[in-house]
C-alpha cells in the first residue's frame, strides 16, 4: 500500500490488479483445505444420504449393492407419512426443541442477569455455571439417571423421606404422570419433561455465556439516566435491557433450536427414546441399527433436514432481513 | 418513571437484595451438585448406596476405590480396560486437535484477511454443517466407510471430528485475526515478506494465544463426541474411546458405582483443562457476538 501510494495513476491501478488478483489465488488457496474437507465429509455425505433416502437398501447389503444406480423408489417416505411412530416422533421433537431452547434461554438469561455485577468470587461463579455444557454428554446423563433412579437416587429417596411422596417416581420410564396441583391431578408427560430439563440443564450456560457477553458490552450510560430517573430494576430490564439483547436472543433461538431438534445423544443415553421420548434423532438410528433399514434411516434424516431448511430460510427471510432494515 | 422514593422502587430494590444471592446459590448448586455426586457416589459401595440412598457423604471407614481399580484394569486382568480408552481418546482428540488446528488457521486468516472469490460465502459452510443432523452425516459416512472397510479405523474417526470442527474454529480464528491491526502485516509486505513468511512470522506468534483456546475447544468436543463414536467403534472394543466405554458399561451388568467412577475418570480431564482455560475459550466464542 505505502509503495502504491507513491506511483503515478495508471501504474498503481495496474499494481493494484495485480495485487488484486495475488490476493484471490492466495485466499483460494489457503481456504482451500477447509473447503475440501467440508466438501468431502458434509456436502458429498448428504447429497448421497439423499440418494440412499430413495432407494431399498438394507444394512447387511451396503458392502455388495449398486449403490448410485439400483432402482429409485418413494417407498421410504410413503411408509414414514403413512407411520403413526414417525408423526408422533415428529411431535416429540417439536415439544423438545421449543422447550429445550426456551429453558436454556431464560435460565441462562436469568443466570446473566445474576452475575452482571462483580462480587467477590465471580469469576469461580462463572466458570462452575459453565460445567454442565462442558462435561461430557456421557458422563453427565448417568449421573442423571442415577439421581433419578427409583431405586437408590438421591431425588426419589429425598422425595419419600422429606417431601412426603407416596412411592418413588419412575422419572425416566414413566411416560404419563398425574400432578397433583391443590388437589387437582395434571396428566403430565413425565420423561419427557425430564429430558426437556436435562437439556435446558445442558445448555442454559451456552446462552448465559452469549448474553453475558452482550450485556457487558452494553453502555451504561441509558442505564444509568434510568437509575437517575428513578426506574425500578424491572423497568430497566423490560425497557432497556431485554430491548438491547433482543438481538443476541433471537440468535441464540435458532442455533439452539437448530442444536436440540439435531440432538441424538441426550435422549438415546437418558431413555434411549423409550416412555414417550422417542424424537426424530434416534428414530434414525433406530432404522439404522435395530431395521437395518438405511433407506428408511435416510429419509428420516433428510425430512430433519428439510424441516430445519425451511424453519431457517423462514428466519433469514422475515426477521434477519426486518432487522438488517430497522439498522440501515 | 416512577419516583426513586416510590414504593415500587423500595420494594424491589430490597426483594433484589435477597433475590440475587439466593439465585447465585440456586445455580451454583445445580450446577455443581451432579458431579459431586457422582465422585461422592463412586467411592461407595453400591449395596450402601441402596441401602440408605438418601446419603450423601459416607462414613469414612466405608470409602472404597475398588470402582475406580475396576474401570482401570485391563480386560486380562478382570477389569474394564480404560486405560487403554483413556489413550484412545487422547489420541483421536490430539490428532483432531492438530489437524483442524492447521486447516482453520489457514483458513481463518484467509477470511479475515484476504479478498478473494467466494469470501463473503464462506458462511455457508458454516450452515451446511451445523444444520445438518449429525446423524444425517452418519448414515453415508457409515455405509462409505463400511464399505471401504476403515470404519473401526481412529483416524476415520479424526477426519470425522476435524469436519464437525472446522467452522467453528475458522469462525473463533477470524473474529480473533479481525482484531489484530493490519499494520504490521503490510509493514512486512512492503519489506518483501512473502505471504506465508507473513503469517509464520508475525500472524501467528500474535495468535497464539487464541489458537491454544481454539485448540482447547476442539479437543473438549473432540473427548466428549459420543454419536460417532458409538457408529463406528462398537464393535472393536481395542478402539473404544472414553466416552463410548463408559456408555457400553451401562449394558453389561455394573453396579452404578462403578459407572459412577468411569463418568468421573471421563469428566476430570475436561475440568482440569477447562479451568486452565476457562476465561480464554470463552472469549473467543463470544467474541463476535458482542457487538449483537
Amino acid at each position: 500500500m505505502a509503495l502504491a501510494a507513491r506511483l503515478p495513476g495508471s501504474r498503481r491501478r495496474r499494481a493494484r490488479g495485480a495485487r488484486a488478483r495475488r490476493e484471490s489465488r492466495a485466499g483460494l488457496a489457503l481456504v482451500s483445505p477447509t473447503f475440501v474437507v467440508v466438501l468431502v465429509m458434509v456436502v458429498l455425505p448428504v447429497l448421497w444420504a439423499l440418494v440412499l433416502s430413495f432407494q431399498r437398501i438394507r444394512l447387511f447389503q451396503v458392502r455388495s449393492v449398486d449403490l448410485i444406480g439400483g432402482e429409485y423408489t418413494l417407498r421410504n417416505y410413503d411408509l414414514l407419512l403413512g407411520s403413526s411412530g414417525f408423526l408422533e416422533a415428529a411431535r416429540t421433537t417439536l415439544l423438545y426443541s421449543v422447550f429445550g431452547t426456551a429453558g436454556s434461554i431464560v435460565l441462562g438469561l436469568a443466570a446473566a442477569l445474576l452475575v452482571r455485577r462483580s462480587f467477590r468470587g465471580r469469576g469461580l461463579v462463572r466458570a462452575v455455571m459453565l460445567l454442565p455444557w462442558v462435561a461430557p454428554v456421557v458422563a453427565v446423563t448417568f449421573v442423571w439417571q442415577v439421581l433419578l433412579s427409583p431405586q437408590f437416587g438421591f431425588v426419589n429417596a429425598v422425595g419419600t423421606e422429606l417431601l412426603g411422596w407416596d412411592a418413588p417416581i419412575p422419572f425416566l420410564s414413566q411416560e404419563r404422570g398425574e400432578l397433583s396441583l391443590f388437589g387437582i391431578g395434571i396428566g403430565v408427560p413425565t420423561a419427557l419433561l425430564v429430558v426437556i430439563a436435562f437439556e435446558s440443564w445442558k445448555s442454559f450456560p451456552f446462552a448465559f455465556l452469549f448474553i453475558l457477553a452482550r450485556l457487558q458490552a452494553t453502555p451504561g450510560e441509558l442505564e444509568e439516566a434510568a437509575k437517575v430517573d428513578g426506574a425500578t430494576p424491572t423497568q430497566i430490564l423490560r425497557h432497556i435491557l431485554l430491548p438491547q439483547l433482543a438481538g443476541v436472543i433471537a440468535l441464540l433461538a435458532v442455533l439452539r433450536f437448530i442444536f436440540t431438534f439435531n440432538a441424538f445423544d441426550e435422549i438415546y443415553l437418558l431413555t434411549n427414546g423409550g416412555a414417550g421420548t422417542q424424537v426424530l434423532a434416534t428414530q434414525v438410528y433406530a432404522f439404522l441399527t435395530a431395521r437395518n433399514d438405511v433407506g428408511a434411516a435416510a429419509a428420516v434424516a433428510m425430512f430433519m433436514a428439510a424441516v430445519l431448511a425451511i424453519l431457517l430460510f423462514v428466519y433469514v427471510r422475515f426477521f434477519a432481513e426486518r432487522e438488517r432494515e430497522r439498522a440501515a | 418513571m416512577k419516583r426513586r422514593g416510590s414504593l415500587r422502587y423500595t420494594i424491589e430494590v430490597r426483594a433484589l437484595r435477597v433475590i440475587r444471592p439466593l439465585g447465585i446459590a440456586f445455580f451454583v448448586l445445580v450446577c455443581v451438585f451432579p458431579f459431586l455426586y457422582m465422585a461422592l457416589l463412586s467411592v461407595r459401595d453400591i449395596s450402601e448406596v441402596i441401602a440408605s440412598p438418601g446419603t450423601l457423604i459416607p462414613p469414612l471407614d466405608q470409602i472404597t476405590f475398588d470402582a475406580y481399580s475396576r474401570v482401570l484394569r485391563s480386560v486380562e486382568d478382570g477389569g474394564e480396560g480404560f486405560g487403554r480408552f483413556l489413550l484412545n481418546s487422547a489420541g483421536v482428540a490430539l490428532g483432531t486437535v492438530v489437524v483442524t488446528l492447521i486447516v482453520s488457521t489457514l483458513g481463518a486468516y484467509a477470511v479475515a484477511r484476504l479478498e478473494f472469490f467466494g469470501r463473503r460465502q464462506v458462511h455457508f459452510l458454516f450452515l451446511a454443517v451445523y444444520l445438518f443432523p449429525p446423524i444425517l452425516l452418519a448414515i453415508p459416512l457409515f455405509v462409505a466407510f463400511s464399505r471401504l472397510g476403515l470404519r473401526g479405523q481412529l483416524p476415520m474417526l479424526v477426519i470425522v471430528y476435524v469436519a464437525q470442527t472446522l467452522p467453528i474454529c475458522v469462525y473463533m480464528l477470524r473474529n480473533y485475526f479481525e482484531t489484530v491491526p493490519k499494520s504490521l502485516e503490510e509493514a512486512a509486505e512492503v519489506d518483501g515478506a512473502t505471504r506465508l513468511q507473513i503469517i509464520r512470522k508475525i500472524t501467528l506468534p500474535l495468535a497464539v494465544p487464541a489458537i491454544a483456546a481454539t485448540g482447547l475447544f476442539v479437543f473438549m468436543i473432540a473427548w466428549n463426541e459420543f454419536l460417532f463414536a458409538l457408529l463406528f467403534l462398537v464393535e472393536d472394543r481395542q478402539n473404544w474411546t472414553v466416552s463410548l466405554g463408559v456408555s457400553q458399561l451401562k449394558n453389561v451388568e455394573t453396579p452404578e458405582t462403578t459407572l459412577m467412577a468411569g463418568s468421573l475418570i471421563l469428566t476430570i480431564p475436561i475440568i482440569v483443562l477447562f479451568m486452565f482455560a476457562e476465561r480464554l475459550m470463552t472469549e473467543g466464542l463470544t467474541r463476535g457476538a458482542e457487538k449483537g
